[in-house]
């Protein structure tokens, strides 16, 4: 069957000041098909696709829709023109009920009875679950996510673009979605997914577009390709795509946590009878549906989160315990234990987005020096070297970090908790909203520091990568433990059942 | 001897002002725009009825047109301080100034304004007292319906104020039920809450918050007016309209931005504004200052016992104070 093309982009460039986003991109999304757009971090896709979106305009181009030109200039104009877009960071209004979101902006009277009847519809035909009349902030992610769907095809949208949907969903829930959009692409829609995940891409997409640095670099048929070509195409030259996992060499115990329960400030539990042991040379993996108490995991460790009860015993080369509760974080940062935390804002812990490479750098080590006048040549040498080591693309040392892309802030991030020569290297989602190849440089970057006798505690939300990744994985689920299992014989079902359910649902 | 049938009646006159100050900041919050120009905006909204009501009684020489001294002092009152709010729009929404600087500003402006031309003004009447006095027009605006005093305390209570008494109450009802009922106040407060979800669902974030600020701006002008033509009586001192401003802006906070609870808070403010002149304080005017201090501190309680409940609801629109930049990475 011949395809019939939704959507011809042609020539499209758009610039942010003086960096060209987008640079004469040319891309065709037919009718029946779930079509991965694929690119490093700032290669432009999420910029290609708001323009289709409305939210940008482009600067010279033009768009066809059913081989007709447009002018998009809002998003109301896309609704218009069946297109609907599932942001990455979810459009909801937070006290609003699912169907108040979901009738948004739409014109004529306001009846919610009807709308909500709508609603049902939507979810039969499709296979959604959605209370209209839940309020946003009692939604889990897949929840708030499933409510954007069902709300670009309220406005009969037959053009649906996805950006990065499943960096949130458990893999259970990953697969009910897919689910779902495979059966919209049966309905003769045109589906557009954005995502880093090589296995989505292969499982899920009819077809792959690629990008590099805005310039559109090909397209092809998902079953003529693998995982390696695209990686070589998205990087433009050939990429190692193995996570190495060395044997771990002597491991001792270096931390031992027993019977941890935290309550956070509103006095919910957070964690709950917490017990496990990380051993030095090792990595151990931390999975579970976020929210889990990874967090709360971490930060107690780190000295940062009040304990209820329980011990968390730091352990010297010669075996001898140390208890950290009641140490204050200071403390417990000089006896080596490190904590890197990358939060979804990539900015809001540990580095100060105003202040350049070297004054972050500074963060770290400015205590160390008595006296009145800081040190300020050591941080600058400290940054000239992180950014040669982990190839960090700026402007230079004095570069606010703010103004980095999300990867290279990662990178000064995790390179600094590196370089202060860790014992204990705490890093939850130190890859979150990496591409893949920055992605490999920081698991090179976890793995030497596995290789030099360091106990690595990584908290990770991609499960393919734990399991390639990791010697132990700790399973929370909920604030307990679900399980501790061993990376290199347990399979990613197990994993995420026992996510979603205390010991897999077998105990 | 402690009067309370005059007492509610004094409470709802002095409530009235702040009900159409809180009524339009309300609104005007809800578009996510902290207006801190309230204050000067009912100055702006007094000073501008009152210079359309000198010059129609100086032309009229005493023989006044009953609609024509009402309606020419409500138009001008209306068009001065909707120039507040569109100044107030242009900085924040266009030109993206910050909202708390621009509000500040816009209240000491209007404070001058008033006191500028009520300056003035006394100059042109040549009055012996730093006060202009239009109780011909203020007659006007005070008319109430004439059978109420023969109705006792129920007459007294409920039916004894002017028909702008009845319009504020009326207006923030209106207000209430299109915020909560209607489309418009829907798509209002989702661009309050997050304008960027609501400019992607195709709502224009800057259209409603310049119609919801230069409304709102309206309604709190119209207090000024009241408060000149009504509750004293056509009198125009400088600086007469003190602290009623901030007042306002309080009643928004202790009514959780819900204009139909703020009918009776006004009311029950207003009974704490006069209520230091019934509480026996004897000779000790430091004593009466710290009665004044009550509504505030009545709203400070409130402020603790809401964010202790801490429920999603009660808290302010999301972006209160943020501007819009729908380009911005």
């Amino acid at each position: 069957m011949e395809k019939v093309a939704a959507v011809k982009m042609r020539d499209i460039t758009k610039s942010f000041g003086s960096v060209k986003a987008n640079d004469g991109v040319w891309l065709d999304i037919y009718k029946g098909e779930i079509l991965a757009l694929l690119g490093e971090n700032g290669s432009g896709k999420t910029t290609l696709m708001n323009m289709l979106a409305g939210i940008y305009f482009p600067d010279e181009g033009k768009i066809l829709v059913d081989d007709r030109e447009v002018v998009i200039r809002s998003p109301k104009d896309a609704f218009d023109l069946g297109i609907g877009m599932i942001h990455q960071h979810f459009k909801l209004v937070d006290v609003l009920s699912a169907a108040e979101n979901i009738i948004l902006g739409l014109e004529g009277k306001l009846d919610l009875k009807a709308a909500k009847e709508k609603i049902r519809a939507i979810c039969d035909a499709y296979g959604f679950e959605v209370d209209p009349d839940q309020k946003i902030y009692d939604m889990s992610v897949s929840q708030k996510q499933t409510v954007e769907i069902v709300k670009v095809l309220y406005r009969g949208a037959d053009i649906l673009i996805l950006d990065e949907p499943t960096a949130v969903l458990t893999p259970q829930e990953t697969d009910k979605l897919f689910a779902v959009l495979r059966n919209m692409r049966d309905d003769g829609k045109a589906i557009v997914i954005i995502t880093h995940k090589m296995h989505e891409v292969e499982e899920l997409s009819d077809r792959v577009a690629v990008l590099r640095h805005g310039q559109f670099v090909g397209d092809m048929l998902t079953k003529d390709t693998d995982a390696q070509e695209m990686t070589n195409m998205m990087v433009g030259h050939p990429v190692v795509l193995n996570i190495e996992r060395p044997e771990p060499k002597d491991p001792k115990p270096r931390i031992r946590v027993e019977g941890l329960t935290v309550r956070s400030v509103d006095g919910i539990l957070k964690l709950d009878d917490v017990s496990f042991t990380a051993n030095s040379g090792e990595i151990l993996g931390v999975a579970g549906i976020s929210g889990s108490g990874q967090k709360e995991l971490l930060e107690a460790i780190a000295g940062l989160q009040p304990v209820e009860k329980g011990s968390i015993s730091y352990l010297e080369e010669d075996g001898t315990p140390e208890e950290l509760i009641g140490k204050d974080p200071l403390s417990i940062a000089a006896m080596g234990v490190s904590l890197s935390f990358v939060p979804e804002d990539r900015l809001g812990m540990g580095l100060v987005g105003n202040m350049d490479l070297a004054d972050n750098m500074m963060l770290r080590s400015f205590r160390r020096r008595k006296g009145f006048f800081t040190d300020r040549k050591s941080p600058h040498d400290l940054a000239e070297r992180v950014v040669s080591d982990l190839e960090v693309v700026t402007p230079g040392i004095a570069t606010p970090v703010r103004r980095l892309s999300g990867g290279n802030v990662q990178k000064v991030l995790v390179g600094r908790e590196i370089a202060a020569a860790p014992t204990v290297l705490l890093t939850a989602y130190a890859v979150r909203g990496l591409d893949i190849n920055s992605s490999y440089t920081i698991y090179d970057l976890i793995n030497k520091q596995k290789a030099a006798g360091v106990a690595v505690i990584y908290v990770g939300e991609d499960l393919d990568v734990l399991l390639e990744l990791s010697d132990r994985i700790l399973v929370l689920c909920g604030g307990k433990v679900s399980g501790i299992v061993d990376g290199r014989r347990t399979s990613k079902r197990e994993v995420g059942l026992m996510m979603t359910k205390l010991g897999g649902g077998r105990g | 001897m402690f009067d309370l049938t005059f007492f509610i009646t004094r409470a709802v006159q002095q409530g009235i002002p702040l009900l159409y100050g809180s009524t339009g900041e309300t609104l005007t919050e809800k578009s996510g725009n902290l207006n801190l120009g309230i204050p000067g905006v009912m100055y702006v909204g007094a000073m501008s009825g009152v210079i359309g009501a000198f010059f129609y009684e100086q032309s009229a020489k005493g023989a006044l047109n009953p609609v024509l001294a009402v309606l020419i002092p409500l138009l001008s009152c209306l068009f001065g301080s909707l120039c507040m709010g569109l100044i107030y729009s242009v900085l924040t929404v266009s030109l993206r100034a910050n909202q708390n600087v621009t509000g500040l500003a816009l209240t000491t402006f209007g404070v001058g304004f008033g006191n500028f031309f009520g300056g003035a003004l006394i100059k042109l009447a040549g009055s012996d007292v730093p006060s202009i006095a239009l109780s011909a027009t203020s007659a006007c605006f005070k008319r109430s319906l004439p059978f109420a005093s023969k109705l006792g305390w129920f007459g007294q209570v409920f039916l004894s104020y002017s028909f702008l008494a009845y319009a504020a109450v009326i207006i923030s009802l209106l207000v209430a039920y299109v915020l909560k009922r209607t489309r418009i106040g829907l798509h209002l407060r989702a661009v309050g809450e997050n304008p960027a979800t609501a400019d992607a669902a195709g709502i224009s974030v800057g259209r409603y918050k310049y119609w919801a600020t230069c409304i709102g701006s309206m309604i709190a002008g119209l207090g000024g007016i009241y408060y000149v033509m009504d509750y004293a009586s056509g009198v125009w001192s400088n600086d007469g309209f003190g602290d009623r401003g901030w007042l306002a802006i309080a009643l928004v906070i202790f009514t959780i931005w819900r204009p139909n609870v703020g009918v009776l808070a006004s009311f029950l403010f207003g009974g704490l504004y006069i209520l230091h002149m019934y509480i026996p304080s004897g000779m000790n005017l430091a004593t009466k200052e710290l009665y004044k201090m009550i509504p505030y501190i009545v709203t400070l309680v409130v402020l603790v016992v809401t964010s202790m409940r801490n429920k999603r609801e009660n808290l302010p629109p999301q972006s209160l104070g943020l501007s819009y930049f729908r380009e911005e990475r």
